[in-house]
Order: structure tokens, then sequence, then C-alpha cells
């Protein structure tokens, strides 16, 4: 297989962690909460799924249980930040180191152990188009399902009455407190479910995408996917196709040669990060612009 | 039924020092109970991350070699996230300090450069807080949250560092790994003691806490910058300016964290690796907030977060405690502080039936 043959099939997997984490964390910050701990849930999630799935061997229970235990993270910080109205910044780092340590700590027995990942399979009569039906085309069933999910995601926040209370509690707390709408519990369950798509996001990087445990296996993707809602302007299509970019970026030297240009890997691995400092100037100063007029 | 918290009117002295022993001890006993289910011999951990520290002067002289770093760079974040300006790239602008100071020992390896080390150490300064006024810039020139801005810089200084050691500087006769060369002894900082690690950086590091404390608790830039953190709008009626506030946190505790990263190269590493990019940046954050974002108290907290790692290496060898156990120590300590701490300065009142 050439190259680009290589990022038409590794791209959509590539690119899944990301985006579960960041449609999670997009629901949190619409409602006006910010999560930094993204790393950690998904570290954890992703220790959670392995050892299910080694000891049970069913994929989904360990997804299923990352979600879980994830999202029992992720409620440590809401009940710091809502509860308790601690520095939403301290409590998110704290979740996010706590995630980190305790994946490390509940995955030590299995470093360096293996499980099956899950079978591929192409859509059907689509799979037969040349070059990208079996590339592209042909994937595990986790990679069919999110891009259902993400259409569902996309369906709720923008056409129906729960996707319009999220943006309100985000947009004005104050006002949608003062129609009647839980706030606190509306955004407590946003950040449940925040956790549980990291849950999953480090699932599939750990059962699916590389079918091992390893600590620091998450390696940064937590922060991409933070720095992916930004670059998504909090849009579930944008943010979508910006998984996209980054997961073909993250394949870096592979990219590099399927374009066919020499450019050290540190700089693909580093452009996620500029992009979104410029996305941030550049929404940040349209907003600056608005607030003057 | 709801919940409300309600401010205490004068619990502040008993919140100072009875949140961060009480988030001690929970973190302990949530920790002996964790330990205890994952089948690692509980008190054995505890006793060597807590005590084994103190029982040498070798492990001791460690503790305080690590508490020079994250003393230094969490008393500069403390100054900037009382004033609501939240640095959390520290890690990056220790970085770019790393290497900024280490751009002399690459270029002079035989240490023929006069003055060397003031050199790196004041490059290194300027290296982290020139890193870090680009987010001051991008935060008062167009708005951009400091919190991102930082991050994804931290990020890209990381980046930067992997390209220099894997490519320009990287030690022509160091077969191969990504390391620079070892640096001349010129390049080096003074020790402290004969025979252990910890060098004047300890010193760098106290400075700047007495600095902070002069600045923070006595001076009127102090008051105003904790003015801007309490009471945003009062600062701004009395003309405190916002974008000097953002300036002057964010170049402090840039400036803070690069010297930090100049004296871990030109102290315990000799050179310049990977290994400077070890999360004191992030663990400073932490030991900022548990020490209440006080001169005094980030002493007592870089101590104690300092006594952890050290003891943590030790219980890794006495009671087969996994490395992670720090981190996981660290995360609970913060969160049970952030929870003390808010249950100290309020207290928790039920009103039944109708919600306001």
């Amino acid at each position: 297989m050439s190259a680009l043959e290589f990022l038409l099939a590794g791209t959509l997997a590539a690119a899944l962690p990301l985006l579960l984490a960041a449609l999670g964390e997009m629901v949190v910050e619409k409602t006006g909460l910010l999560n930094l701990g993204l790393e950690g849930m998904m570290a954890i999630g992703a220790a959670i799924a392995f050892i299910c799935v080694y000891h049970s061997g069913s994929h989904g229970l360990g997804f299923a249980a990352a979600a879980i235990v994830s999202a029992i993270l992720a409620m440590v910080f809401a009940f710091l930040v809502i509860f308790v109205r601690a520095n939403e910044v301290a409590a998110g780092l704290a979740v996010g180191v706590l995630g980190l340590g305790l994946s490390a700590l509940f995955g030590k027995t299995y470093e360096s152990l293996t499980i099956t990942g899950l079978p591929e399979f192409g859509l059907p009569v689509l799979s037969q188009i040349p070059v990208i039906g079996p590339t592209l085309l042909t994937q595990d069933v986790v990679v069919w399902l999110a891009i259902l999910g993400t259409v569902g995601l996309w369906f709720v926040l923008n056409k129906t009455k729960l996707g319009l209370i999220i943006t309100a509690v985000g947009e004005n707390a104050e006002a949608a407190r003062a129609i009647g709408y839980p706030v606190a519990a509306i955004r407590c369950a946003a950040v449940a479910f925040g956790g549980a798509m990291c849950g999953l996001a480090g699932a599939y990087a750990s059962t699916v995408y590389t079918p091992l445990w390893a600590d620091g296996m998450i390696a940064g993707r937590g922060w991409i996917a933070l720095a992916l809602v930004v670059f998504g302007t909090w849009q579930t299509g944008r943010v979508a196709f910006g998984a996209l970019l980054f997961g073909v970026l993250s394949l870096g030297e592979l990219t590099a040669q399927a374009i066919g240009v020499a450019i050290p890997s540190q700089v693909l691995s580093s452009l996620p990060y500029i992009v979104t400092i410029l996305m941030l100037v550049a929404i940040s100063r349209h907003r600056h612009r608005a607030s003057l007029q | 039924m709801r919940l409300q918290l309600i401010r205490r009117d004068a619990a502040s002295r008993l919140a100072m020092f009875g949140a961060p022993a009480l988030a001690l001890i929970l973190t302990c006993l949530s920790s002996l109970i964790l330990f205890a289910l994952l089948g690692i011999p509980a008190g054995k951990a505890l006793h060597a991350l807590l005590l084994k520290p103190f029982l040498s002067w070798y492990s001791f002289s460690e503790v305080l070699l690590k508490m020079a770093p994250l003393l230094l760079i969490a008393q500069g974040l403390a100054i900037g996230f009382r004033a609501n300006v939240f640095n959390i790239g520290a890690e990056g602008q220790f970085i770019i300090g790393a290497v900024c100071a280490s751009a002399f020992p690459v270029f002079y390896p035989d240490g023929s450069f006069p003055m060397m080390l003031p050199a790196m150490i004041i490059a290194g300064g300027l290296g982290g807080m020139a890193y870090a006024g680009i987010a001051a810039g991008l935060r008062t020139r167009f708005g951009a949250s400091e919190i991102l801005v930082t991050l994804m810089l931290s990020l890209i200084a990381v980046q930067i560092l992997n390209y220099l050691l894997l490519g320009p500087w990287k030690d022509p006769r160091g077969f191969n790994f990504p390391q620079t060369v070892m640096f001349p002894d010129n390049a080096l900082l003074p020790l402290l003691f004969e025979n252990v690690r910890p060098n004047i950086s300890l010193i760098f590091a106290l400075g700047a806490s007495l600095f902070a404390y002069l600045m923070m608790e006595r001076h009127f830039r102090g008051y105003q910058l904790r003015t801007a953190g309490l009471a945003p709008k009062a600062a701004r009626y009395a003309g405190f300016s916002a974008p000097r506030m953002i300036w002057l946190s964010l170049a402090l505790s840039g400036l803070a964290a690069g010297i930090a990263g100049a004296s871990e190269v030109a102290g315990p590493l000799g050179q310049l690796q990977r290994s400077v990019a070890t999360g004191y940046g992030y663990a400073a954050i932490i030991v900022a907030y548990v020490g209440g974002l006080r001169p005094i108290g980030i002493i007592a907290s870089s101590f104690l977060i300092s006594v952890l790692y050290i003891g943590g290496d030790s219980a890794t060898v006495s009671a087969g405690l996994p490395v992670a156990a720090v981190e996981v120590f660290q995360g609970m300590l913060l969160c049970f502080y952030l929870l003390t701490f808010t249950l100290i300065r309020f207290r928790i009142q039920i009103t039944r039936g109708a919600t306001t």
C-alpha cells in the first residue's frame, strides 16, 4: 500500500479518540464550564477498558465500563465546581492528574499484555469502490457507530429543545435559572456526558486502535481534543471536520510522505496547537470587536 | 430542597491552616484504602512516602533539590492566579527557559564564553518571560483566553525541544541519544552542600518567595493584583489597568518558570535532554493551590509535594508502589484541598421547599 492508502485507511481510526473526547468536551463547554481533565479521563477510560476486555473478551463491556468510570471521575470535577464552587481550572487539572495516576496504578500489571482488536468491515456495495472502498470505507464497528453518534449529537444540539436548553444554560445561566431550568443538574449531566465520551475515546485507543495498554498511551490526545473544541468553534460539524484534520496530522511522518515534502514531524505535531492559537485569536478578535460596537 | 453555601464571617485563618491539613489527612486515608484494595502493603507505602525522605541526609537533600523548581514556578503562578490570570503553561515556559539557557553551552561547549552561568540564567528567565508574553499579548490585544494559549504553547514547546534534540543540537558524539553535549564546568550552578545535589537555585526560589511576599502582601501593586482577582469591576473603577495586570502576572510567572528551567539544565541535568519536561510546570499549579496561593503557604506546599516525589521513589523500591502513585496522591490532595477550603470558608445551609 502507498502512504496515501495508509492515510485513507488510518485517518478515521486516528481521528476517532479525538472526535469522541472533543464532542464530549464541546457539550460541557456549551453549558458554560471548562473541564481541563480530558487527558486523565481518557487515560482512565483506556486502562479500565483494556482490563475489562482482557478478562472478559467483550469489547462492549470494556467500552461500557470505561464510559462509566470516566463519567464518575468527571463527576468529581462537577461536584467541586458546581456544588463547592471551586476554581474550575484547578479542579479540571486535579481530575486530570488523578485520572492519569489512577490509570497507571490500575494498569500497571497489564503493561505489555495484548488483546485482539475489532474486525473491520466495509459498507455494503460502497466498499467495492476502488482505492477508497477497501481503505476509507472499511473500518471497525466503533467508527461507524461514532459517525452515527456525531450526526445524532448534531441533531440533538441543533434541532431539539434539549439542545436549546443546553445553549441557554451556557449563554446565560442566570436567565436560564430564572425561567426554571435546573442549571446545576444540566451542567452535571453535561460533565458526566463529557466524561463518558472521554472514556469511550480512551477505550477505543487502548482496545481497538492499538490493542494494548501502556502508561502514557493517551499521549496528549486529550489536549488536542481540547484544542479541537476551539478549532471547531463549538459546532458539531466543524469539530468533526477538525478531528479528521488533526487525525491526519497525528499520523505525522506518514502524512509528510503522502504529500511528498520533507517537513520535520515536530512541525506537523505542533500544527494543531498553532492552528488552535490562531483560531482563538480569530474568534476572540471577532468578539472583541462586537463588544466594542 | 436546596443547598446553599454561605460565606463565613471570620474563618480565613482556620481555612488557611485547616484546609491543607485536613486535605492531607483525607488524602492519606483515601490512599491507604486504595493501596489496600490494590494489594499494596499500605502501611509500608505510606511510611516510605511520608517518612523515608526524612530518614537520611541524602534523601532529604533530594527533597530540597526537587523543591527548588517547584517553589520558584509556583510563586510565579500564584501571583497570576490571585489576579485571575491563569497561566497553565508554566511547563512550556520552563522548557523554553531550559532551551534558551542551553544555547550558551551548546555553542561554547569548551566553556570559553565569559560569564557563562549568569548569561544562561538571564537567557532562561527572559526566554520564559517572552514565551509567556505571547499569551499576554494575545490576551490583551485580541482577548484570547490565556488558559488555552499557554496550554497550547506548552505543547508546542515540547515539540521545539524534540526538534532541537533530534536535530541541530544533538550531541554528535552522544551515540544518537536525543541530548546535547554535557555542559562545561562553568555552566553548572554551584552546589549548596558537599556530596549532595541541591544547588543555589534553592536560593533563587527562596528569594522569589520573599519577593512575592513583599509584593503581594506589602506593596500597592500586590493590592491591585488581588483586587483585580477578587473584584474585577472594583479594580476597573479604581483605575487599575487590566492589561497591565495581565502583562505583569504573565511576565513574572514566565520569568520564574524560565529561571527554573535554566537551573534544571545548569543543575542536576548538566545538559539539555528530553527528561527536562517532567511536568514541574503542571505540578507547580497544584503546589500553588495547595499553598493557598500565598507565598508562605507555597513554601510549605512545595516542600510537601517534594517529599511525596522523593518518598514515591523510595516506595517504588520498598513497597512495590508504582511511580504513578505520586500523581494519584497529588490529584487527590488538590481535590480534597478544593473541597475542604470551601467547606471551611463557607457553611452549608439546607433550605427546604421553594427555590428562589
